[in-house]
């Protein structure tokens, strides 16, 4: 009977948890490639960051308690990063190269996934003012690594940096990568907007 | 709206690159790790009540051969002060 009860609840975790991976799993895996600082065709490390953290979210599953998984592997992935952060300090290509393994996890939170400043604030364990100024030194360290759009013409590989000459090809593939890209963000994000109050109060203290 | 902002999407444009391609056995590793770290933490829930059960046990049987609570009152008066 106990048994019974318990094997049901296994498989019913195991296929929640393989429907979420398949919907949520590109997006997060990006999101760890950024944060590893690796190129899209090359994700080891990326991989098992978010094998790590999705783990932790099944050993959690039964109880989230309503709260949105793809949250839960999202704070998860970024303390595992600060936590191992210096394991990524040489990174090798890939969108955000240039950038501190703490400018990358910021500019991730903020901007790739939207997260309000007070929650990365408090997931990270730093001021908002601390966040706000990591967040606009690493947009202006992006902003002049990438080349000025439409200038003076000059091609992207002219004397540009190989990390550099990735964000054209990063750019223009955008307009097919969008809708996926978005329709995984929907499912975090509709959640997100319920649950974002009590996780970030559940950080907090 | 303000100049950041423009600033801002012109980076969140850029971090929007193509995906790199999800292996497809991500999911069943990480399903596995998840599984074993599950069991990993009934194994030590189990042995904590356990070693709890253990205790209490032992506790009745000690008190039920010592009986401390038999034992004489402490007396309140000194002995008598003899061959001073």
């Amino acid at each position: 009977m106990v048994r019974d009860r318990r094997a049901a609840r296994d498989g019913r975790r195991a296929r929640e948890f393989e429907a979420f991976v398949a919907g949520a799993g590109g997006r997060l895996l990006h999101a760890a490639a950024l944060l590893t600082g690796e190129p899209t065709g090359d994700t080891e490390a990326a991989e098992r960051l978010l094998t790590a953290a999705l783990a932790r979210t099944y050993a959690r599953w039964d109880r989230l308690r309503g709260e949105d998984p793809y949250d839960h592997t999202r704070r998860t992935l970024a303390a595992l990063f600060a936590h191992r952060g210096h394991r990524y300090r040489h990174p090798r290509g890939g969108t955000l190269a240039r950038l501190t393994p703490q400018e990358r996890l910021v500019l991730v939170l903020r901007l790739y996934e939207g997260v309000a400043e007070e929650q990365t604030a408090a997931a990270l364990g730093l001021p908002a003012e601390r966040v706000r100024a990591i967040c606009t030194r690493a947009v202006t360290a992006m902003r002049s690594a990438a080349p000025r759009r439409g200038a003076t013409g000059t091609p992207p590989s002219a004397g540009t940096p190989p990390s550099a000459g990735t964000s054209p090809s990063a750019g223009t593939p955008s307009s097919t990568g969008r809708p996926a890209a978005t329709g995984a963000a929907g499912t975090g994000a509709a959640a997100g907007t319920g649950s974002g109050a009590e996780a970030g109060a559940g950080v907090a203290p | 709206m303000s100049f950041p902002d423009r600033k801002e999407t012109e980076v969140r444009r850029m971090l929007e690159g193509p995906h790199p391609a999800l292996p497809p056995d991500l999911a069943g590793r990480a399903a596995e790790r998840g599984r074993r770290m599950l069991r990993r933490h009934q194994v030590v829930r189990t042995v904590g009540w356990l070693l709890l059960l253990a205790a209490v046990v032992a506790f009745a049987v000690w008190a039920a051969i010592v009986e401390p609570w038999t034992a004489p009152p402490p007396t309140d008066t000194t002995p008598p002060l003899e061959g001073w």
